[in-house]
């Protein structure tokens, strides 16, 4: 199988031509390589052992703080929690003012105001879940105007979930259909295509659900809401890896992949970066085409900097609680 | 039929499990007349870092326990102890040449000073703790709390009594323990971690490191994730070097002046070495604006 081995995963057929009716979609996206999930398994986990160190170590922490996406999606957000939350991307870590920030704030669509007012023109950007999140159990009139809300109200990027339902039942046209809409109403923001890949079952099915994203037009590859056990996992993250690899080998175009949910350590983190840098390639080392779905690693990241800079460990009381 | 010995191997006890060392490192444990006893396992920086990270875990449950419940475990420890007495006695024995009479009295005292750790964990509160008389119209309270993650070096010279009378009291306030063994002890700490595992004390709770204090005390002490530091064990030069240390993160530091007698009565200022006093005030609400009303 050749993914095991990171070779191109390239597809069976040319692209299906843009506006292809359902059923080309369907032999493009099932005529696509099988994954090979022992082989795939063993790699992340070979990868994973890669031990980075030192200065190397300290480049990675500072990349990675850049590209976390600092994330609260709960009933209760607050504006006080967003504005905090805000504040939070804005000075990651009072005592080291050379932290940089993290790339983008993610909130709910009516939260996406506060937030945005809060960060400025910081360059910290907003983005915001749309489209039903996190089930996306609703009719596209109402995904539309979710997104259309969050866009009206400043938001840079758009975090969407496809609808597993139509997608487990074969139904790829619906499905793309869907994210067209939905990347129609985004107009300028750039979409975050949520596959939920702890939904899709199969690795298969997310290299299929990866490539239906690709071809209607997502800016990232999302694995999950983080409302779902397991969210991101290294595996799941190398065959988006792959897919936005070999979309660009074919079409020339690079599209961006986020890992959400289940990040917690900078550890985890690291292990992420060396298979972006393996798999994808350098080029992708970058927040904009790299993020993290994530909350507490922030946190942790900032203590692993401090601890790499004072040279003894950090505590959790030097960090602020949010 | 001969038997043959099966020698044992002691490694760490981190977070409720029996890990060997990171590193991969053993040294021998020898007896009193130099002879292999067993190996053990070296302990790293990097298994330092674990056991402070899983006793911040365990100290949420040990503290968020009721201090009945606290009392209870402790107590539990001290049953399980009893129930092994004979394998301290040769252990002890064993390690330090010790007449087998002097080991059943060290165990017997371990024993006891478990016990009179348990009776204390639901009376810190009313001892240490005061309503306080002030002159407003509030009701001010002062009660202990945990310190936290607490490091312990453990004494040298009696192997259990030692080890149970500096970490004891330690638990019986409430926190959770880093205890670094002292070096030739390591067997007898970790029979006491074998004794603990088995005595409802949750995982992360004690967590007990054999090897070098020298190698790990420095990086205990500079670690921003413990609270305070039991340098008991420690000679001068090293206890020095960690109170200078522990500086930088504002940790609470027990050193005891002289060599502690472990046989006395243990009295209270280990108890209060890692208790921090919270003082609470409350409107005491019903003002009254009537004549006589003092305020």
């Amino acid at each position: 199988m050749s993914t095991a081995v990171g070779t191109p995963s390239e597809p069976a057929t040319g692209l299906p031509p843009a506006g292809a009716d359902e059923a080309a979609l369907r032999r493009f996206l099932e005529g696509l390589p099988a994954v090979d999930p022992v082989g795939l398994e063993q790699r992340a986990a070979g990868l994973a052992t890669r031990s980075i160190k030192k200065d190397s170590k300290l480049a990675a922490i500072d990349l990675a703080i850049a590209m976390v996406d600092l994330t609260t999606l709960e009933g209760a957000d607050s504006p006080g929690k967003i504005v905090n939350l805000c504040r939070k991307a804005l000075t990651p870590d009072a005592g080291a003012p050379d932290t940089p920030r993290p790339a983008a704030v993610c909130v709910y669509p009516d939260r996406v105001a506060v937030a945005k007012e809060t960060l400025g023109d910081s360059g910290v950007l907003v983005a915001s879940v749309a489209s039903a999140f996190p089930a996306g159990r609703s009719s596209l009139e109402v995904k539309i105007a979710d997104t259309e809300l969050a866009v009206a109200a400043g938001a840079d990027e758009v975090d969407m979930v496809i609808d597993r339902g139509a997608f487990l039942a074969g139904r790829y046209g619906l499905v793309h259909d869907q994210i067209v809409a939905i990347k129609q109403a985004a107009g300028r923001a750039r979409l975050k295509v949520i596959l939920e890949t702890g939904e899709l079952a199969t690795y298969d099915n997310v290299r299929r659900a990866a490539w239906l994203a690709l071809l209607a037009g997502a800016d990232f590859v999302k694995t999950s809401t983080g409302k779902v056990s397991p969210a991101a996992t290294l595996p799941v993250t190398h065959v988006l890896l792959q897919a936005v690899r070999d979309w660009k080998l074919l079409t020339g175009e690079q599209r961006a992949v986020k890992p959400a949910g289940g990040i917690r350590t900078t550890k985890d983190a690291i292990r992420y970066l060396v298979a972006v840098h393996e798999v994808a390639g350098p080029e992708w080392l970058d927040p904009h085409w790299f993020r993290f779905g994530a909350s507490s690693v922030l946190n942790d990241l900032i203590m692993q900097r401090q601890a790499q800079r004072a040279g003894h460990y950090w505590g959790a009381d030097y960090v602020s609680l949010d | 039929m001969t038997h043959l010995t099966v020698p044992k191997t002691y490694k760490l006890y981190l977070g409720g499990k029996f890990p060997r060392s990171e590193s991969g490192r053993t040294y021998p444990v020898t007896d009193v007349q130099g002879r292999f006893l067993a190996n053990a396992a070296q302990a790293s920086r990097k298994d330092a870092r674990d056991a402070v990270s899983a006793a911040r875990k365990g100290f949420t449950a040990w503290s968020g326990a009721t201090a009945y419940n606290r009392g209870q475990v402790i107590y539990r420890i001290a049953e399980m102890l009893e129930g092994r007495s004979a394998q301290f006695v040769e252990l002890i024995t064993t390690t330090t040449g010790a007449a087998a009479r002097t080991a059943t009295a060290e165990v017997q005292t371990a024993v006891e000073r478990l016990v009179h750790y348990a009776g204390w964990t639901d009376k810190l509160a009313a001892v240490f703790g005061s309503a306080n008389p002030v002159s407003a119209p509030y009701f001010s309270y002062s009660a202990p709390e945990p310190t936290g993650v607490v490091a312990v070096f453990a004494p040298t010279g009696a192997p259990l009594l030692g080890l149970v009378s500096v970490l004891a009291p330690v638990l019986a306030g409430g926190n959770a323990a880093v205890v670094v063994a002292a070096e030739p002890d390591a067997c007898t700490a970790i029979a006491l971690a074998e004794v603990l595992a088995t005595s409802d004390v949750s995982g992360g709770v004690v967590n007990v490191l054999t090897g070098s204090a020298a190698e790990l005390a420095p990086h205990l002490a500079r670690h921003a994730d413990v609270d305070a530091l039991d340098l008991t064990g420690l000679d001068d030069e090293l206890a020095a070097a960690c109170q200078a240390d522990s500086a930088e993160t504002v940790k609470r530091v027990y050193r005891p002046a002289g060599v502690p007698d472990f046989a006395a009565a243990p009295g209270t200022a280990r108890l209060r070495a890692f208790l921090e006093i919270k003082t609470v005030w409350h409107p005491t609400g019903a003002v009254s604006l009537a004549a006589g009303s003092s305020y």
